[in-house]
């Protein structure tokens, strides 16, 4: 457990050490000269036509992130589930069939509540 | 090579506290990894563009180097030494996080992928899971890379990217499950271990799925709408440009990679083929090609999809396959 830890660190800290390195690299050997149209906003030649980018962003969006923490948390479920499933049988495939019964009624509301469409 | 019995009595003998030993093979390991995919990652590049060429009836690189191999070594030269443009109105910390965090998440996904029997950096019994989220992260290195550009491009196509790789997650999890109920354990050793039958024959519909959901999973076309070139001229990206450019790149061709070697590990046999132990790593590879060349196939032969129809295909086509997947899998298990 402890050694896992120990790789996954070393890992993590190897890839930033390379961002890092790489980054560094890439300032020394850069030049700068920032002008006043290189600055400002790409928009494909076109200057300051699509105006502030912090809009409102759309629900769906939203509802698609609820939907997908209620999935994410199902499918956490079911790893371990699957995972012994050889040894449980027939009992434990009636209990997950209960339990996906409820998700996908769930689903099934939500679709047919227009939840899914993208408008 | 040291068994590890070995390595323990060594570390006793010279005092090196076991930790220590960890981590400074972990070091080794890491930046192993980290040149090997930077190996697979030139190959990977030229590999597409003389492949996109072929299908497009045109030459791709030609000049540097032996028909256009060196272009890529090029190509590094003048990412490293281009300016960095850092926009005026751009979020400092989010816009120079993002990329950092995208290289990052495909670059640690790669810690628990087993090329080959034993050839593996650290066999996590949580193997599966731990390679379905940890690649999962670099979302939120698009989500910033597209709200810190302060342009509204990027953060549309940022959007995009969010919604659909938020969407697709949840199909290709479930579609692994089968493979997880037949091999007994979501290490991905042990999986490779129980395909004596290839899980490809014994789970077609669960390899559609996952394929599919994969390929919308890397923003690979026909699923490219967050960096539809035509209409958000990059999507997240476009305002990023010389070193931090290429980690965008250098993740999204990191995590192609993973993302064929998981299908050829959970599907395709892993590191089973004919011929001696010693050729396993080498059959991997071959397969991992194959599953690279075809999506490099799809993406150069195939048009885009619409946002809505990607939405759709994902929640209401995807999404109740893999559960079929699964009942079927159940079913058959326990008749059998």
């Amino acid at each position: 457990m402890v050694s896992e830890i120990i790789y996954f660190s070393m890992f993590t800290g190897v890839g930033i050490s390379i961002v890092v390195i790489l980054l560094g690299l890439a300032r020394l050997l850069t030049t700068k000269k920032p002008s006043e149209a290189k600055l400002d906003v790409y928009e494909c030649g076109v200057v300051g036509v699509t105006g502030d980018p912090r809009i409102q962003i759309k629900m769906r969006y939203y509802i698609f992130g609820l939907l997908l923490i209620i999935f994410d948390v199902e499918m956490i479920f079911m790893f371990p589930w699957a995972v012994v499933f050889k040894s449980l049988g027939l009992f434990a495939f009636i209990e997950m069939l209960i339990f996906i019964a409820i998700l996908l009624l769930g689903l099934l509301y939500a679709w047919r509540k227009g939840v899914l469409k993208w408008v | 090579m040291l068994s590890s019995a070995q390595l323990q009595e060594f570390a006793n003998n010279y005092g090196i506290p076991l930790w220590g030993l960890d981590a400074s093979i972990a070091l080794v390991l890491a930046v192993a990894v980290f040149c090997l995919c930077g190996l697979g990652v030139v190959v990977l590049v030229y590999m597409e563009r003389k492949i996109a060429a072929d299908f497009q009836i045109r030459y791709g690189p030609l000049h540097v180097g032996w028909h256009g191999s060196l272009q890529l070594v090029a190509d590094i030269l003048k990412l490293i030494t281009k300016e960095d443009v850092f926009p005026k109105k751009a979020d400092p910390w989010i816009f120079r996080l993002a990329p950092a965090i995208v290289f990052l998440a495909a670059f640690v996904g790669l810690l628990v992928m087993p090329i080959g029997p034993g050839l593996v950096v650290q066999d996590l019994n949580v193997g599966l899971i731990y390679v379905l989220a940890i690649p999962s992260i670099g979302i939120a290195g698009l989500i910033m890379a597209g709200f810190g550009s302060y342009n509204k491009y990027a953060m549309m196509g940022s959007l995009r990217a969010a919604a659909q790789m938020v969407s697709y997650e949840i199909p290709r999890a479930l579609s692994v499950i089968g493979v997880v109920m037949i091999a007994g354990s979501a290490k991905l050793s042990a999986i490779v271990g129980a395909q004596g039958i290839w899980h490809i024959i014994l789970q077609p519909l669960g390899f559609m799925v996952f394929l599919v959901s994969t390929l919308a999973e890397l923003n690979r076309t026909p699923f490219d709408l967050p960096d539809t070139e035509a209409e958000l001229v990059a999507g997240f990206s476009m305002e990023y440009s010389g070193m931090r450019f290429a980690f965008f790149f250098f993740g999204e061709y990191i995590a192609l990679m993973a993302a064929s070697a998981l299908t050829v590990v959970l599907f395709l046999g892993g590191w089973h083929g004919p011929g001696p132990e010693f050729l396993a790593p080498v059959w991997f590879l071959i397969k991992t090609f194959g599953v690279i060349f075809l999506a490099m196939w799809i993406r150069w032969t195939l048009p885009r999809f619409r946002i809505d129809q990607v939405m759709d295909l994902g929640w209401k086509v995807l999404l109740p396959l893999a559960l079929l997947n699964i009942l079927i899998t159940g079913i058959v298990m326990l008749i059998i």
